[in-house]
């Protein structure tokens, strides 16, 4: 009756390993990111690309617009492929594009906008990673669209395409 | 001379001093970085990877310890921006409880195995 009661007791401990093995097997060992979901933007004072001058967080979202938030290195090749969309995107008067340099040398970073053109209204200086972090980035490139409430509603990891434009103008018109 | 001597002594203890507070400063950012999951090159913590997401996050953490923020507001900080995966020791909770306890659990049961065992004898 003992030796019985271990069997089933082994047998079910076994079945129940399985189970959550096999499940497991269906799951994909890579994270891949949570990207929706409201957050407030973080509060930051960064360095202007233009200028040596530091631009408060505040100032830089001050108007009651929709705000894009796109994270671009001109290391980036992925950056490169989404730089027309952006450019397209600039155009619609209800959005502000504002580009955040990641951990880029200057002057590449300059001949990048001279050569495919400025789709920002404002760009900051993230030279050591630190305010992509703030944002709860991975890397770039990586967009993130801010309300009228100051509140990312909507994160995109990766380059964007005609898809994401398209529901970004839908969103933002 | 002996005016010397003195300000040498304050000296190489004001070094010493120094020293020994930035060598408490690298074991406390070891301990967080050990900790802290890279999300780009998994399997590695932030601390052991060279990516540029994780040297973001070590310039980061590098910020916030001189901001005297305590380890678990930084882990805190974190969370809220990545998700609680980003961290290796889960927080116990509605979620985790399981993975907290079956380790006692199972340490509980082996002994009293052992011990059935032993008194059988």
């Amino acid at each position: 009756m003992k030796n019985k009661l271990n069997l089933i007791l082994i047998s079910i401990f076994l079945v129940f390993c399985f189970f959550v093995f096999y499940n497991s097997l269906n799951n994909s060992s890579t994270y891949s990111p949570k990207i929706n979901g409201e957050k407030k933007i973080p509060i930051f004072k960064a360095r202007s690309f233009n200028s040596d001058n530091y631009i408060d967080s505040r100032s830089v979202f001050k108007e009651n617009k929709y705000y894009i938030v796109n994270i671009w290195a001109s290391w980036c090749v992925p950056c490169r492929r989404e730089h027309p969309l952006l450019m397209e995107l600039s155009k619609s008067k209800s959005v502000n594009l504002v580009g955040l340099n990641y951990r880029d040398n200057l002057n590449n970073a300059n001949k990048f906008i001279n050569n495919l053109g400025n789709p920002y209204a404002q760009i900051l200086i993230d030279k050591d990673g630190n305010l992509a972090v703030e944002f709860g980035a991975y890397g770039v490139p990586e967009t993130f669209l801010i309300d009228k409430n100051k509140k990312i509603i909507k994160k995109y990891v990766g380059p964007i395409n005609q898809e994401i434009l398209e529901e970004i103008k839908l969103i933002t018109k | 001379m002996k005016i010397f001597k003195i300000f040498l002594i304050i000296f190489l203890s004001i070094s010493f001093q120094q020293l020994k507070s930035d060598e408490k400063n690298d074991v406390f950012k070891y301990k967080i970085l050990k900790n802290i999951r890279c999300l780009i090159c998994q399997g590695q913590s932030v601390y052991d990877s060279e990516s540029d997401f994780a040297s973001s996050i070590k310039f980061f953490v590098d910020k916030k310890i001189a901001e005297e923020m305590s380890e678990e507001q930084i882990y805190e900080l974190l969370r809220e921006k990545y998700g609680t995966w980003i961290i290796y020791e889960p927080k116990l909770n509605k979620k985790t409880f399981v993975l907290w306890l079956l380790p006692l659990l199972l340490f509980l049961l082996g002994g009293a195995i052992i011990k059935k065992l032993i008194f059988k004898k």
